[in-house]
């Protein structure tokens, strides 16, 4: 079991959880994940490490709350325990220690691209940062990311907060007027990392997305999380999480992505568990 | 005593009934029926079926035992050797093994005694087990990796050798593929949980959530003590053909679509939280137990036609015969000879069809079998929605990536000596499929029961 240290609330649907689990505190590292399972009945989902700190034994996760399980999850008190926690897995984020990169955040996928940006910058390299978000209310982690970004750029697609428009405009901008970057790195929806792929593309910009395919086991066994890089069928939970976004087949993923869609709708039909949260105090 | 030259029948489940449901198959002998069973033994000096079992299970003996009616002594003798006997008396393919050697089975069927096997282990679950007896704790740590036959094993015959034991396990609950795999109509997931009790009530540890070579490494586990390490990975990266389409909606590798219904439950989906998308058409590559599991549950699960398409014939498939007869008494249909060239998609991603090219036999290859030869232009197309590739796994990379100085052949498996089961690092040994590749429980039980001798051996010198 592991507890629940603290819980904010990010935004209505968006809950952090610090969780105490200090053998993956002592070795997580930026890009990689936790594989979280709330209730004796409930599923695994993958959950990428957003921060952690081997000194207080902790990581820290976001969920956003899109179906059953994250529901759940959005539901549990700090005192609350999760049943398995496993990991970290996933290869680690490559941190280079130079030049410049542009870390790209869209929605909750800012969760992950914060401790990537801090360990850019903790290496001295230029750390620009685009996060952005549908509306006001979904800006996560402002701040945060601020303190580790050399610049930082807001937009909301409905302009109701900071800039109005998507991160790829002004990731397109930044090209445009020639500023160096010598790597982009994207975390966020699909569309937004295909839209990020396509944008570095034609100007040969190395640019790397953080997949967040399904999966089961995670650590190798089962292949739910296949993804195409290069023509090439490749393992997220082994081979990624983090792949080459030129290379990755996005039009696959999506729909792969979407292999569950009508599962997912009966399951949040359904009632719902007693007291309505799986997690059970820790005592 | 007349010589009986055929066997006590086993109850079962009706194919028609159980279809439907997941209970086990197969009932179990009653006392009477063992008993039978058992006086059909010859009770052959050289005791021949003996040389059939990788863990040397006194097998005369413990039927005499049965025959008598002494079924506590019949336990107690099988447990000697064998810390796993509900299991293997369930799983293993006793046709190749001990009951091939069996005298009787010249002439007549012989002594059936992977049945003999189950009903004494499961005679003593129900009248409470008695743990054999274990040495006085030495105060040694071992660290057994993976909870699955290999790691079970080893864990169980070095406790009672006085270590202390931890086995460490990724997934959130222990046994690897006798809970994950195996599906419950074969081997009840409270018979693993019972024999998985057993091994802990010899003080044996069971840390589960714990991935080694991500959460901890072995350098790790030696700085915290541990004198010695059993690697018992088992299965790794399931293997696809390298076929177009196979990443399309609808496509699973079995150990996939296993995890989903027999760990994570999701034959009681919604009540359960994970899904499962097994079509009314659906086909089972490969011709080894997984894939006759495989497509057993996709009936269960409601597939209205399970297709097993295998590229060689019947005679030289790998799944135990008695999964063969259950599978066909349940229906499925055998596209055998076939050979799978293209899962074909729908416009939105989804799998519409199974496109393979017929064989014929040609020459034995290299495994002693005859090699299977497309017939050119032969293509047909099976109409399925569902496919599930059971080819067999690669070994996990992850403990080789993360631990230097272990030595792995070219497809991955790790190198041991085939005395002691020590990989190339000292302290370090390994067993079961991650040193084999996919093979059987029983392989993996006489592996690791080696493994735990080498331990022994490495820890006694030391």
């Amino acid at each position: 079991m592991y507890k629940i240290l603290s819980k904010r609330m990010l935004t209505p649907v968006t809950k952090l959880f610090e969780v105490e689990a200090p053998l993956v505190a002592q070795k997580a590292q930026p890009g990689q994940f936790v594989i979280v399972r709330i209730r004796p009945e409930g599923e695994r989902i993958p959950l990428t490490v957003a921060d952690f700190s081997p000194e207080r034994g902790a990581v820290t996760i976001i969920v956003q709350e899109v179906g059953k399980t994250t529901q759940m999850m959005g539901r549990l008190k700090e005192g609350d325990c999760i049943l398995d926690f496993l990991g970290p897995l996933g290869r680690p984020a490559e941190i280079r220690g130079s030049g410049s990169v542009v870390c790209v955040g869209g929605g909750f996928g800012v969760a992950p691209i914060f401790p990537i940006a801090r360990a850019l910058y903790r290496r001295g390299v230029s750390v620009t940062s685009i996060i952005g978000a549908r509306t006001r209310e979904l800006v996560i982690l402002e701040e945060e990311v601020k303190a580790v970004s050399h610049r930082l750029f807001v937009t909301t697609d409905d302009g109701s907060y900071a800039r109005r428009g998507l991160v790829t405009d002004v990731l397109q901008e930044l090209i445009e007027a020639k500023d160096p970057i010598d790597e982009v790195i994207a975390i966020g929806p699909m569309v937004m990392m295909r839209a990020v792929a396509e944008t570095t593309r034609p100007y040969g910009i190395k640019t790397f997305v953080s997949m967040d395919p399904i999966m089961v086991d995670g650590t190798g066994m089962c292949g739910a999380c296949r993804v195409e890089v290069g023509g090439k069928t490749r393992f997220a939970c082994v081979d990624g999480p983090i792949f080459d976004a030129h290379q990755v087949d996005f039009a696959l993923a999506q729909k792969r992505g979407k292999m569950y869609a009508a599962e997912q709708q009966r399951a949040m039909a359904e009632p719902g568990p007693c007291g309505g949260a799986g997690g059970s105090p820790c005592h | 005593m007349p010589l009986k030259p055929k066997r006590v029948v086993m109850p079962t489940q009706e194919p028609r009934e159980r279809i439907k449901n997941f209970n086990e198959v197969a009932l179990g002998f009653t006392e009477e029926m063992a008993k039978e069973e058992a006086s059909r033994c010859l009770k052959c000096k050289d005791a021949a079926c003996q040389q059939g079992c990788p863990v040397e299970v006194k097998i005369r003996d413990f039927i005499g035992l049965v025959a008598a009616g002494d079924f506590a002594g019949a336990i107690a003798l099988i447990k000697e050797t064998n810390s796993l006997p509900a299991i293997c008396g369930r799983v293993c393919p006793q046709e190749e093994q001990c009951e091939k050697y069996c005298l009787m089975g010249r002439k007549h069927e012989p002594v059936a005694i992977g049945r003999l096997e189950r009903f004494v282990a499961d005679w003593e679950l129900r009248h409470g087990v008695k743990l054999p007896a274990c040495a006085p704790p030495r105060g040694r740590k071992v660290a057994v990796v993976g909870s699955g036959p290999a790691g079970l094993t080893c864990a169980g015959d070095l406790a009672r050798l006085g270590y202390s034991v931890t086995v460490f396990e990724a997934l959130h609950a222990p046994g690897g593929v006798l809970i994950y795999g195996i599906p419950e109509f074969r081997l009840p997931k409270a018979v693993v949980m019972a024999e998985v009790d057993n091994i802990r009530r010899l003080g044996v540890e069971v840390v589960t959530n714990v991935a080694v070579g991500r959460t901890v490494t072995i350098e790790d586990l030696m700085k915290l003590g541990y004198e010695a390490v059993f690697l018992g990975t088992g299965a790794g990266l399931p293997k696809f053909m390298g076929i177009p389409g196979e990443n399309l909606c609808g496509v699973y590798s079995a150990n996939e679509f296993l995890t989903r219904t027999n760990l994570m439950k999701a034959y009681l989906f919604p009540q359960y939280d994970t899904p499962i998308k097994c079509g009314r058409r659906v086909a089972v590559v490969g011709g080894g137990n997984v894939a006759m599991d495989s497509v057993r549950c996709a009936l269960r699960l409601g597939a209205e036609e399970g297709h097993i398409v295998y590229r060689r014939s019947e005679q030289e498939m790998p799944a135990r015969a008695e999964e063969l007869a259950h599978a066909k008494h349940e229906g499925v249909i055998f596209d055998l000879l076939s050979n799978p060239v293209r899962v074909l998609g729908t416009d939105d991603g989804w799998v519409r069809g199974l496109e393979c090219l017929r064989m014929e036999l040609g020459e034995e290859d290299s495994s002693g079998r005859r090699r299977p030869v497309p017939i050119k232009g032969s293509e047909f197309v099976i109409e399925v929605d569902t496919v599930i590739m059971a080819l067999g796994t690669t070994p996990n990379p992850l403990l080789a990536r993360t631990t230097p100085g272990l030595n792995i052949t070219d497809w991955g498996g790790l190198i041991v000596d085939a005395e002691t089961g020590q990989t190339s690092r000292p302290g370090i040994f390994a067993g079961g499929d991650a040193v084999t590749g996919s093979a059987t429980v029983i392989l993996a039980m006489g592996a690791g029961k080696k493994a735990a001798a080498g331990i022994h051996r490495y820890l006694e010198g030391k």
